[in-house]
């Protein structure tokens, strides 16, 4: 533990594919008995850097409860179009998130281990590390919810890449019905650094709610678009500081399932408490700005829009519900002076929550209420025929 | 231990027989899908409405119900 190794924690300060560049910053791969690692990572309070946030401890628990050798996948889908954070860390430092891949392997006694790609993620990097461990990078297939993991499971059994009912969890029965452990690439990275340092070296950065260091992909009305890495539990307007936001109206944390911080508030921790208030998460670390001149409803029937055509089609409340949301909103974006449109919108994003095989119609709802709370009073300016963003574009 | 019904929502296709048999349990929505009338994603189902529930399974042509105890 001397200073030079402090500085290689740092996940983007990776060596990129060279294995050996990588072993003389990190060490070998340690290798961990099952026992030692799932204490090592309930202690470290990790949670899945994907978007969902779940107790990565809770996960391998889960999965090593099976009687049968199970399956670990490495999700590198970034299915989300603002987030580019699992690209560029595998660019700069694949061999960690193998690492990651590889502690579980030997842990686990897995059957199959496996890097899944998604279409937006360059696998250069990935399989140049890769081909020389006889680890196995799969490209697959893109969409919204192509990174769910049972939609993962599905592409790699061979299928088409769309959720399953979740009455099994992949942890019980996934890939060629073996226990399935499906953590995001940013979380296997993470879980190779505090295997190496431990879980009080992971815990001394960050706040207790939100510990360890996470990335985000900081996007929108900035002067430099792009991935940082920063403390769990720091403060919003800390976060997009490197970025340089220019005129920021609001900021979207946690991407097109998540909801708006308001400019007004950017002092907000990033922690699971503190967003709690904004009714968002951290989710995969999506931080896109919106400037004052951007109308916010006309950028939500846009998106609303894009999730609608991103439904796969199987649950009648998202196949039906997301496009009727997506042209209310479209329908307040240009002017309709339809005083009823924001209630009939809230309706629509209460009835289609909680009701769907995947979290698509939940996400996109939340986001949509978000919009409507956040910006009610730009929502009120076009109700009276008017829309403050155009009258900041004409003034400027 | 409580009797739970889940909807496999990959599975319906709004058939609406569930709705019907299931009357106390199950609304239907604006498109024609069960709508949970307590709001939980898998409804619990009474004691007295147990049988009813396992008409509902037996009848939905898709296949997309089922009857199982969770704990709480």
């Amino acid at each position: 533990m001397t200073a030079p190794q402090a500085a290689s924690r740092v996940l983007l300060d990776g060596a990129g594919p060279d294995h050996d560049a990588h072993l003389a910053r990190y060490g070998v791969c340690p290798r961990p008995r099952l026992d030692h690692l799932l204490a090592t990572l309930a202690h470290s309070g990790l949670v899945g850097r994907g978007g969902a946030g779940f107790p990565t401890a809770m996960k391998l628990r889960a999965v090593a409860a099976g009687s049968r050798k199970p399956v670990v996948v490495g999700n590198a889908m970034e299915s989300e179009p603002l987030s580019s954070k699992d690209a560029v860390l595998l660019a700069r430092n694949p061999h960690l998130v193998l690492d990651g891949l590889e502690i579980l392997a030997q842990a686990l006694h897995t059957r199959r281990t496996v890097l899944a790609v998604g279409p937006e993620v360059d696998p250069a990097s990935a399989m140049a590390a890769a081909g020389t461990r006889g680890l196995q990078v799969v490209p697959l297939a893109g969409g919204f919810t192509a990174g769910q993991e049972s939609a993962l499971v599905n592409q790699l059994e061979g299928r088409l890449g769309v959720p399953r009912d979740p009455f099994t969890r992949v942890t019980e029965r996934g890939v060629d019905g073996r226990p399935t452990l499906v953590l995001n690439a940013e979380t296997l990275a993470q879980l190779a650094l505090l295997v190496r340092y431990g879980a009080p070296w992971f815990r001394s950065v960050g706040t207790d709610d939100a510990p360890g260091r996470s990335l985000f992909t900081i996007s929108g009305s900035v002067e430099r678009p792009g991935v940082v890495e920063a403390a769990g539990g720091s403060r919003l307007v800390d976060v997009v500081a490197p970025a340089v936001p220019v005129r920021p109206a609001a900021v979207l944390v946690g991407g097109y399932h998540g909801g708006w911080v308001p400019a007004s508030h950017l002092t907000v921790r990033l922690s699971a408490v503190d967003l709690a208030a904004f009714r968002t998460t951290v989710g995969a670390g999506v931080l896109h700005v919106l400037d004052d001149a951007t109308c916010p409803v006309e950028f939500a029937a846009d998106v609303t829009a894009y999730l609608a055509e991103e439904s796969t089609g199987q649950c009648g409340p998202c196949l039906n519900g997301l496009p009727h949301l997506a042209t209310n909103l479209r329908r307040l974006a240009t002017g309709v002076r339809d005083p009823s449109l924001p209630s009939e919108i809230a309706r629509m994003s209460a009835l289609v929550t909680g009701r769907g095989a995947c979290a698509h119609p939940d996400g996109s709802a939340r986001f949509v209420a978000s919009t409507l709370d956040v910006f009610r009073s730009h929502v009120a300016a076009h109700l009276d025929g008017y829309c403050p963003s155009s009258q900041r574009r004409e003034a400027s | 231990m409580t009797a739970r019904l889940h909807i496999d929502w990959t599975r319906c296709d709004g058939h609406g027989s569930c709705a019907e048999l299931l009357p106390e349990l199950l609304a239907v929505d604006d498109f024609g899908f069960p709508l949970s009338r307590d709001g939980e994603r898998d409804p619990a189902v009474a004691d007295r409405h147990r049988q009813a529930a396992r008409h509902a399974v037996r009848s939905c042509p898709v296949m997309a119900l089922r009857l199982y105890d969770a704990v709480g």
